[in-house]
């Protein structure tokens, strides 16, 4: 395979990645940027998705489509409730204190890690992608499914966008992003805000984990890579903004697709984390945050 | 129409509001006077329930209120214009307006009547707040407000830091609210300004309302403005 073929495979793979990093940091952004909240649980969120779609797969009697559209739907709602309950149980008792709930979160991700490992188990578990079309350019065959993944996250991601720019509810978010008390005085009911919020944000990780592992596999510590990669993007993109968090994705995913191919893995890692360096010490607001 | 008995409030442990009484009517515009930290601030917002209060009551039309979970309040009728603005920066001019009329129905034909007060916003209504000028934002922070059509209106020194044709033109919109029967509620720290609006001047310091003066009983030299305003 020449240079260009060789360059646009990793381009596709990087773009995968984007997708599915894209889907979990844009939950992590809305909940920081509405709430405040860093959420150190999201990547359990991720997880569970996987795990979710795992038993969904065992329980769905027919084709496998019919099982990943059920996880589909299923997981995020499953892990938007529980979500919503870590809200209504932790966060709010806290008083969405940006520090305790750091601390908090921290806890609820070590209690769904062993929860999972109690439940399902230390193996790594194979889910079946939802059909195993694949398709052939002129250099290399390629799968069909990662194509979809990523015109899933496109598609998500728009309606994401669609509802934050165009709907009440996306309306009452960005308004009580900007400031919840006088969010308050107009009527807008901030701890019921939250709760949707963080179960949106939960719920987006999921659905990210479902594209994500026929693909790949699930396992109880799968949630480690999105968490960290979701931060690298929300930190390069801007906390709270959705346009950074996607450009970030974008950047993030394409150069570790690239990178990892042409070179390795380790040094993809290395170079985001010296993106991260730099934009911690010379734009600490992010490509696209509005300054502190 | 709006009447604090005892309210006694603060920030967690520190108590700022002392036992504050006060009252205003509606049609009538009630200037609220004191010095920098007297708690004028403090008591707007706890008539809003963003503050917890510890004791006393908030009655409007004989409802008491204070308990109300703060999301419940402008429901009762009660809008508030923070100082220093506090718009919905990144949100449009009409985003902002929406957030205002959220919880009415009816907000096509509200928010009409409240550009018709301030058609210089109706030009800008795609721009984020953030980008009009100051007098321009001030009048958001009231049209935003208003939206709510509200039987009381708080509002926390409207006028600060704004050019004199601005002032002229928010001291026009707050004489219009009271001629169509709003109670109007002002901090305002200029005497001149508190005297040609004004029908009555409740006087703050350390927490409570200390005074209540009728505006007609008031001049540029009253002993009020010396001891409480210190002019
Ligand atoms: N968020 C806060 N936390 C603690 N104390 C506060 C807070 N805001 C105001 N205060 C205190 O409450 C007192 C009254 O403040 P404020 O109501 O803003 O006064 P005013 O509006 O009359 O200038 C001041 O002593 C101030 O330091
Ligand atoms: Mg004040």
């Amino acid at each position: 395979m020449g240079f260009g073929p060789f360059l646009l495979l990793a381009l596709m793979e990087g773009l995968v990645t984007a997708a599915v990093l894209s889907l979990a940091a844009v939950g992590l952004s809305l909940v920081f940027g509405v709430m405040r909240v860093v959420n150190v649980a999201h990547g359990e969120f991720f997880m569970l998705g996987a795990v979710i779609a795992w038993f969904v797969a065992g329980l769905v009697p027919g084709p496998a489509w019919m099982a990943f559209l059920a996880a589909l739907v299923l997981a995020p709602l499953v892990v938007g409730a529980l979500a919503a309950a870590v809200d209504g149980l932790v966060l709010k008792r806290l008083n969405y204190d940006p520090e305790a709930t750091i601390v908090a979160t921290i806890g609820v991700m070590y209690m769904v890690q062993q929860a999972a490992l109690s439940f399902y188990g230390p193996d790594a578990r194979p889910v079946a992608a939802p059909f195993d079309w694949r398709f052939q350019l002129p250099w290399f065959g390629y799968s069909g499914y990662k194509l979809f993944v990523v015109a899933a996250a496109v598609a998500v991601l728009l309606a994401v966008w669609l509802g934050m720019t165009r709907t009440r509810a996306g309306l009452v978010m960005r308004a009580t992003q900007v400031d919840r008390d006088v969010a308050r005085a107009f009527g807008i009911d901030v701890e019921r805000v939250y709760m949707g919020t963080f179960a949106l944000g939960a719920g987006l990780a999921a659905m990210g984990a479902v594209l994500y592992v026929p693909i790949s596999q699930a396992h109880y510590l799968m949630g480690h890579d999105p968490l960290l990669l979701s931060f690298i993007v929300v930190i390069i993109g801007g906390l709270g903004s959705l346009r950074g968090t996607l450009v970030a994705a974008l950047v993030i995913g394409l150069s570790d697709g690239v990178i990892s191919m042409f070179f390795s893995p380790t040094l993809a890692k290395i170079l985001a984390t010296l993106l991260v360096a730099m934009v911690l010490v010379f734009r600490p607001q992010g490509l696209f945050g509005a300054k502190a | 129409m709006l009447e604090l008995r005892g309210l006694t409030a603060g920030y967690g442990p520190v108590t700022v509001l002392r036992g504050v009484d006060f009252a205003a009517r509606a049609g009538e515009v009630t200037c609220v006077m004191g010095r920098n930290g007297a708690g004028k601030t403090t008591l707007m917002k706890a008539i809003m329930g963003i503050v917890p209060v510890s004791a006393g009551t908030v009655m409007l039309d004989g409802q008491a209120i204070q308990d109300l979970p703060a999301h419940l309040v402008p429901g009762k009728g009660l809008a508030w214009v923070p100082q220093g603005r506090r718009l919905f920066g990144p949100l449009t001019v009409a985003e902002n307006l929406d957030v205002g009329g959220l919880i009415r129905g009816n907000r096509a034909k509200v928010r009409d009547h409240v550009l018709a007060l301030f058609p210089r916003l109706r030009e800008r209504l795609n721009q984020p707040a953030a980008t009009l000028s100051g007098g321009e934002q001030q009048m958001l922070a009231i049209a935003r407000a208003l939206c709510l059509e509200p039987k009381v209106l708080l509002l926390d020194e409207p006028t600060e830091g704004l050019q004199p044709s601005m002032i002229a033109l928010i001291r026009e919109a707050v004489l219009r609210l009271k001629a169509e029967g709003v109670a109007v509620v002002l901090v305002e720290q200029r005497v001149e300004a508190v005297l040609r609006m004004a029908d009555r001047v409740a006087f703050m310091a350390h927490g409570s309302v200390e005074e209540v003066a009728e505006a007609a009983a008031l001049h540029p030299g009253a002993r009020q403005f010396a001891d409480f305003v210190g002019v």
